[in-house]
């Protein structure tokens, strides 16, 4: 091969810097977040591995029948009824967008939008 | 045949960064833009459309003016056309791409474009007007793209390229249709609520688009050692004449309409535009400088275009006539014609619109940037044409 | 994965029935899935009823916001309190829902050389029309405004993109852009409804959050007992506002573009 110091280093260049967020990060994988649970409150509208894994569907549906269907009535589960809304229903039980929300968004980077519009709980 | 845009003189680099400064000022701007909204241009609650949209408006133009070219050498045969056709092409890529980045730097909120076409609406215009600009950006890239390479290989070109070749001509005639019928089909905007403006956007734009590649050839002439042909160019211009006469005839037109029938609806833009507007004791007019501009740089450049002499003697004014062609047509659609139509507004108040310097900047940083890939695009075509003589 | 589908279909399915079927229904089918096609069946049904049923409409009097210029203000300062509506300082950003303006910008189509002495002086409260063919709907490339089977021109501003044709395409004025971000400019927040971000179009929803849950329009719950404004369904023939618009002769703006607003005005 000629070249082959170059074409080596290069590759090596390369491979280095497709890695960044490999090695940049090392070390760093934090503990799971700790989220702060509702004190007053036991269920969730769906169970927790559910909403957990579903809540941004969930909220999208909501969202679609709310606003565009005009379908706002309220839901009942275990015998509670349920308003479809983030604000009013959500965040009553969990009312710190800090110690919920955040932690785990923050934990998995993802940046939802939701709150450039929707107001948090005043913590 | 990318490799044709790597190699070129001192002067042709020198040009790229300059164009390449004014990308960076524009993209610097429109971060700016991008991270504090919209509040960095002049538009507001009742201009809400500004210099972005109406240089759009007028880009699409150019961009359908290169079928004058295509036109008549691939329906008519008129050979002469041969050697100039891919410019027109290359320079509707530009113009397009140019368009798409005025519409996305207008957009508040750029991240959901894709809703366009995620939730597509056939009852919006503004749905049609992308499927028409990209169609025709696909059809122009595509055509240009095979033609060129065969060229290049000094064979025929393949025979299914001219379903596409002719699928583009109707294409380039309705993205400025359908360009017009963003403004046409609002009710209570009765300057833009008028049958003529499509019509009168095609005249325009045919005027408009070949005197910039006439203004590009003769440029190429001196710096790039390629000649469009004296009977190409001729031909050219007899064309911008008809069609820059077109254009102002509709606007006479429209004139007629608003002053003989004197419905103050029909009137008040034109008079805002050409007179200045009256309204408690104010008198608007801060569009009549550019207006009248318009009309002088008209007359100026259909004198030069048309007089023998400077038409066919002298390269120099018959390039300072398109120009000013170029430039009328600019002023009157790429100013003019948007910022007018919302004066007044729906409660009969006027607010006149300034645009603001981040907003200049991003304008230039698109333009500049519509020029660049229009430079690379030509040193490709004018680097295989003299492969081809070599 | 798969059970998690059917639990998460199922609760949405209920919470959609939910909204139109009322509590009682909802009790008896929480358990099956069957039955939540049916009611989906009966929502649309129901939803199909609405647009037979209902239309809602508002009679603004003007001659009632002239004796009380009070009014007026307390209707703005309702809705734009409820709704989060910023103030900004300068004037080239503002967003309005509700305002008051004179007679001759509100029907600029039909001046008059010869105004009354109080048309002249006092202002009325001009909002969006809710028009039944309304020209922002017909532009709006992503389908982000629309019109509810109840007549309301509502926004989704989770879809708007900002384009800003629905602000050229509405005859009446009745548009805002968030130039920039609201937020700082809220004075007193409400935290039962959200405000909006920056890059999206906004306007009066005729209060559909409330009206869909029973209750009055901000506005002309303000108003109380003056009847300076009457909200009500265009399509009872017996509802209040259609008993006013038998008695009075009422005018619209600009009716003549064939928008059919939803607003109507007693002189």
């Amino acid at each position: 091969m000629y070249d082959s110091g170059k074409i080596i280093a290069g590759l090596l260049i390369f491979v280095l810097f497709v890695t960044i967020p490999v090695w940049y990060n090392r070390g760093s994988a934090g503990a799971v977040p700790d989220l702060e649970l509702p004190k007053d409150a036991k269920t969730c509208v769906l169970p927790a591995a559910e909403i957990r894994a579903e809540h941004m569907k969930l909220l999208n549906v909501w969202r679609d029948e709310v606003l565009r269907d005009g379908e706002r009535g309220t839901f009942e589960v275990d015998g509670k009824q349920y308003q479809k809304s983030l604000m009013l229903t959500c965040m009553k039980c969990h009312t710190s967008k800090v110690r919920f929300c955040d932690r785990c968004h923050d934990y998995t980077s993802v940046n939802p939008y939701c709150w450039n519009c929707h107001l948090a709980p005043v913590e | 045949m990318f490799e044709k845009a790597l190699k070129g003189n001192k002067y042709y680099w020198m040009w790229l960064a300059f164009l390449g400064f004014f990308i960076a000022v524009g993209v610097v701007s429109y971060l700016r833009q991008y991270y504090v909204g919209l509040t960095l241009t002049g538009m507001t609650r009742d201009v809400s459309w500004g210099l972005y949209i109406a240089q759009f408006t007028f880009l699409v133009g150019v961009a359908a003016g290169g079928v004058m070219l295509v036109l008549p050498y691939y329906i008519h045969n008129f050979k002469a056309f041969g050697r100039i056709t891919i410019l027109g092409e290359f320079l509707a890529i530009a113009s397009l791409l140019m368009c798409m980045m005025f519409i996305m730097v207008d957009l508040g909120q750029p991240l959901r474009a894709l809703n366009v076409i995620l939730h597509p609406t056939p009852h919006s215009m503004l749905f049609w007007d992308m499927c028409v600009l990209w169609g025709y950006l696909i059809l122009n890239a595509l055509c240009g793209w095979v033609i060129l390479t065969a060229e290049r290989k000094q064979v025929a070109p393949p025979k299914w390229i001219y379903f596409f070749v002719y699928l583009s001509i109707p294409f380039a005639f309705s993205i400025h249709t359908v360009t017009a019928m963003l403004y046409c089909g609002l009710p209570g905007r009765h300057f833009w609520l008028s049958a003529i403006v499509a019509p009168r956007f095609l005249a325009s734009a045919f005027a408009a688009g070949p005197a910039l590649i006439v203004v590009m050839a003769l440029i190429l002439k001196r710096v790039a050692n390629f000649d469009a042909g004296k009977e190409a160019i001729d031909k050219m211009v007899t064309i911008i004449t008809y069609a820059a006469i077109t254009n102002v005839f509709f606007l006479s037109l429209e004139f007629f309409v608003g002053y003989y029938s004197d419905i103050p609806g029909h009137q008040h833009s034109l008079q805002y535009l050409f007179f200045g507007l009256e309204h408690h004791g104010h008198v608007y007019n801060n569009l009549v400088p550019f207006m009248w501009g318009f009309v002088i740089l008209f007359l100026v450049g259909i004198s030069l275009i048309t007089h023998p002499y400077t038409r066919r003697k002298s390269d120099l004014w018959l390039g300072i006539g398109c120009a000013s062609i170029f430039t009328a047509f600019w002023l009157d659609k790429g100013i003019g014609f948007v910022l007018a139509g919302f004066l007044p507004t729906p409660i009969h108040e006027i607010v006149e619109y300034y645009p603001n310097i981040n907003e200049i900047f991003v304008t230039l940083g698109v333009w500049a940037t519509g020029f660049f890939i229009l430079t690379v695009l030509y040193k490709i075509a004018l680097g295989v044409e003299h492969e081809i003589e070599a | 994965m798969d059970t998690n589908r059917r639990n998460f279909l199922k609760v949405a399915g209920i919470s959609t029935l939910a909204g139109l079927g009322g509590t009682t229904i909802v009790n008896r089918l929480i358990a099956g899935v069957d039955e939540a096609h049916a009611a989906a069946a009966a929502g649309a049904e129901m939803e199909q009823k609405a647009a037979e049923t209902i239309r809602y409409g508002l009679v603004i009097d003007i001659k009632k916001f002239q004796q009380d210029p009070s009014l007026g203000e307390k209707a703005v300062n309702a809705c734009h309190q409820i709704h989060n509506v910023p103030k900004f300082p300068e004037k080239r950003d503002e967003i309005k829902w509700i305002w008051m303006t004179h007679f001759e910008n509100a029907f600029a189509e039909s001046p008059n050389l010869y105004q009354d002495e109080a048309n002249q002086t006092h202002l009325l409260p001009i909002l969006c029309n809710h028009c039944d063919n309304p020209p922002c709907v017909r532009v709006c490339p992503t389908k982000a405004t629309y019109r509810y089977e109840d007549g309301i021109v509502g926004m989704d501003y989770h879809r708007c993109i900002g384009c800003r044709f629905c602000m050229a395409a509405c005859p009446y004025g009745s548009r805002s852009f968030n130039w920039r971000d609201p937020r700082p400019f809220i004075e007193n927040i409400n935290r039962d409804y959200p405000a909006r971000t920056r890059g999206v179009v906004e306007k009066c929803n005729f209060c559909v959050e409330r009206v869909q849950a029973g209750l009055q329009p901000a506005c002309v719950e303000a108003v109380g007992d003056s009847k300076a404004l009457v909200f009500g369904n265009l399509k009872d023939p017996n509802s209040e506002i259609r008993q006013i618009l038998k008695e009075k002769q009422t005018i619209q703006r600009n009716p003549s573009l064939g928008t059919i607003p939803s607003v109507f005005y007693i002189v």
